[in-house]
């Protein structure tokens, strides 16, 4: 077998428990609000409007987005309660993605549970009124057995949408089926991306034969049915949560030992880190988790609030997002300012400098390049107008751009986004001329690209540092463990590891190549 | 005599501007079989619902066994009331046996006592046993309305509303119905007050007519009384059909033989 098949497989029981835990307890959840919603909205037109309209703004927000809002949210109002009340909880993971799902749950089976219950004849009605049934009577033994059917197609549209939302849980902590599609894309790893999709279709479209066993024996009143469907969801719900009890049970014996969490953004050279910052702790014998695919400031955020214990960060992106600073003092005062100052506000311990830069570049493909004599962001400037932009994600949108923009007065014939693999991939087919780069990015020497000096140093500094979280930074075990990584990784290094992981053949795991990062002990 | 079993006391019923019953007074006698006549809009089945709770008056007072029935709960009134209409409202979901013992269910029965009037009450509207086990889509339309008359009567009540209850049905079966009903009518010494838009239905089968226009009442009288002549000419013009149809079908069964 393929060791990335293999490498998949063995990944499974976790993220199909996970997936299956985080679906199922979302649409559990929607059911129990959504059907007392419905039976009120079919009795009460002034309940029905805002019930209505109210799940269909929601359907409209991007599912990533939703997930993703309500991270601050519960930030907030964990803080609101730990202030208040004592009590904190974790804003990360389970919860956002619970309420996320859980909302985008509700707009199928409120709108088919009102459309069944209001498409109950009239004269059926009058009927159990004409009998004597009191109104809980009528909607206990007539309305919701006619209108069953019709509910239950709603809540078999409700579980695909939800099971295939959950794979976007991943950027939010929460483990999922997503994590293999967001590393698979990140590192190129196609076997997982369509492991991934084909796991969570399959995991999909098997609820939805279940619930349809469940709506069609309702519809024909075929109890075997019904039961068959039921006895099927519990089982399979069962059998995917039982390696996840299993693995509890399992830590719950025995003094615990330590337990570290690691954060990890989504590109191959966090994965990497990640990874060795976890090989080193359980090296001392603790139990280590990894929480990748985290969003950018997803990531600090969480380090802040102890939901996550140490991840890597680049001192300009907390220079311009934390700090809120446009100034570029130069990489020393950078790093020292950013020690001094995100301990002050915020009781976080920058443990120090990796001993590399990933900074935000513009690299050109060398033929390119040549022959349009730039090698410096001043002789791009001349030549911009002609030339196509191609930018990651977020590369528009951060202040590194605006300031690069206005200090050599920037201007492209045409700007597109792409996910990081497939800019480069943009870069080398001449879709783009010019791409943002990372400079640590192994692809820069692979492709044969030219990173473009910035003369006017309108890019500040971005030293690979490790983050401690409040709550462990006097932790000495940890500190130990990350201390010896300081200064000891070069940026041949680890372009080198990232190239071994992002290249289409031969390719490493994220956990191989953190072996040849390993400093000597 | 104990006095009337239903009485409804200057009742009044208006939606919007427009009073569909207007200042209706009418007492009905245990063991009677009425027959509300009037075209649509006349306020006949609105009157027939204030009496079980389906349409609350807004003015005057409607009693049940002397009783005002607003000083109860509907479903509890109802429970007392057989309800009979044109659309029947068979619950599509249950077996025919389950519609039937919906009252009686309701009401907290005992089993066997259910099985027993179960029984009774399929003999009594003439359907055979082994229907009861059917769901309602699988009957003909006449066999449906047996049925709910059935469910009607499950519970034992000592009234009956009717509203066009055989109205959907085709001739034949139509006058069989009727007169199995007006049988059992005698048979259970029921109180029936039957809606009709249907003269010669009024005729054949009540005891008494009360013929309403807009709300009011028009003419109360027994079948042979009205058709022997009325003042007012709408009543008059009402029973001039079915006399002048009587006699053109009797004159023709005479010339052909």
């Amino acid at each position: 077998m393929d060791p990335r098949i293999q490498a998949a497989w063995d990944l499974l029981p976790d993220y199909l428990g996970q997936h299956v835990l985080l679906s199922a307890s979302a649409l559990l959840l929607g059911l129990a609000i959504s059907l007392p919603l419905a039976v009120a909205a079919s009795r009460s037109a002034a309940v029905r409007w805002p019930a209505l309209l109210l799940a269909s703004l929601v359907q409209t927000i991007p599912s990533l987005a939703l997930l993703a809002l309500f991270y601050p949210l519960l930030l907030a109002l964990s803080a609101l309660s730990k202030a208040t009340l004592g009590v904190g909880f974790p804003a990360l993971g389970f919860l956002p993605s619970l309420l996320a799902l859980t909302l985008y749950s509700m707009l199928p089976i409120l709108r088919n549970g009102v459309a069944g219950l209001t498409g109950v004849e009239p004269a059926i009605v009058e009927a159990a009124r004409g009998v004597g049934m009191t109104d809980r009577q009528r909607l206990a033994q007539v309305e919701l057995p006619l209108a069953a059917p019709v509910i239950m197609a709603g809540v078999r549209t409700a579980a695909v949408w939800t099971i295939g939302a959950a794979t976007l849980a991943t950027p939010v902590g929460q483990t999922s089926l997503g994590n293999y599609i967001f590393s698979g894309l990140q590192t190129e790893n196609w076997v997982f991306v369509l492991f991934g999709c084909a796991a969570s279709a399959g995991l999909a479209m098997a609820a939805d034969q279940l619930l349809g066993l469940i709506e069609s024996g309702l519809a024909q009143r075929k109890r075997w049915r019904i039961v068959a469907g039921a006895v099927g969801l519990v089982v399979g719900t069962l059998a995917a949560l039982a390696p996840l009890a299993l693995a509890n049970a399992g830590s719950g014996s025995g003094p615990a030992p330590a337990r570290y969490v690691i954060g990890a953004k989504n590109f191959s050279e966090q994965y990497i880190l990640a990874q060795l910052i976890s090989d080193r702790l359980r090296a001392t014998g603790a139990t280590t988790q990894i929480k990748e695919d985290l969003g950018s400031s997803i990531a600090y955020s969480a380090l802040k609030a102890g939901e996550i214990d140490v991840y890597v960060d680049y001192t300009g992106t907390l220079w311009a997002n934390v700090l809120k600073r446009t100034d570029n003092p130069g990489r020393a005062a950078v790093l020292a300012q950013l020690t001094q100052q995100l301990k002050q506000r915020d009781g976080v311990l920058v443990l120090g400098s990796l001993g590399f830069e990933n900074a935000y570049a513009l690299a050109m493909k060398r033929s390119e390049a040549e022959a349009l004599h730039i090698t410096s962001l001043d002789d791009l400037a001349a030549h911009a107008g002609q030339l196509t932009f191609g930018a990651d994600l977020e590369f528009l949108s951060r202040p590194e751009w605006a300031s690069v923009r206005d200090t050599y007065h920037l201007t492209f014939k045409h700007q597109a986004q792409y996910q990081p693999t497939f800019m480069y991939r943009a870069l080398t087919s001449g879709q783009a001329d010019v791409i943002s780069a990372f400079s640590s990015d192994g692809r820069i020497a692979a492709d044969d690209l030219v990173v473009l000096t910035d003369p006017r140093h309108a890019l500040p500094p971005y030293d690979a540092v490790v983050l401690i979280s409040p709550k462990r930074a006097t932790d000495a075990r940890l500190l130990a463990a990350l201390q010896p990584l300081i200064g000891k990784i070069t940026v041949e290094a680890m372009r080198a590891a990232n190239l071994s992981v992002d290249r289409d053949t031969d390719k490493a795991t994220p956990e191989q190549a953190a072996q040849t990062l390993s400093p000597p002990p | 005599m104990a006095g009337p079993i239903i009485e409804l006391d200057n009742v009044s019923k208006h939606y919007g501007a427009l009073a569909a019953v207007d200042g209706l007074t009418l007492a009905i006698e245990p063991g009677t079989f009425t027959a509300l006549l009037g075209g649509s809009g006349s306020g006949k089945t609105t009157a027939l619902k204030t009496i079980n709770g389906l349409v609350i008056p807004d003015g005057g007072e409607v009693r049940v066994s002397g009783r005002d029935v607003a000083s109860e709960p509907g479903p509890g009134l109802r429970r007392r009331i057989g309800y009979v209409f044109q659309e029947i409202g068979l619950f599509p979901h249950m077996t025919v046996a389950e519609n039937i013992a919906v009252g009686p269910r309701l009401a907290g029965w005992a089993k066997p006592e259910t099985a027993a009037r179960l029984a009774e009450l399929l003999q009594l509207v003439a359907l055979p046993s082994e229907v009861g086990a059917r769901l309602p889509a699988a009957l003909s339309g006449g066999q449906r309305q047996r049925v709910g008359v059935a469910r009607a009567l499950a519970a034992k009540p000592a009234i009956m509303l009717m509203d066009e209850p055989f109205g959907a049905l085709d001739p034949v079966t139509r006058d069989a119905l009727g007169r199995d009903y007006r049988a059992l009518h005698e048979q259970l010494g029921l109180t029936t007050l039957m809606v009709t838009h249907d003269v010669w239905e009024a005729l054949l089968l009540a005891d008494r007519i009360v013929v309403m226009d807009h709300g009011k009442m028009l003419a109360d009288a027994p079948p042979a009384t009205l058709l022997a002549g009325h003042p007012d000419p709408k009543v008059q013009a009402l029973m001039e059909t079915p006399r002048r149809q009587a006699e053109r079908v009797r004159a023709m069964s005479e010339g052909s033989a």
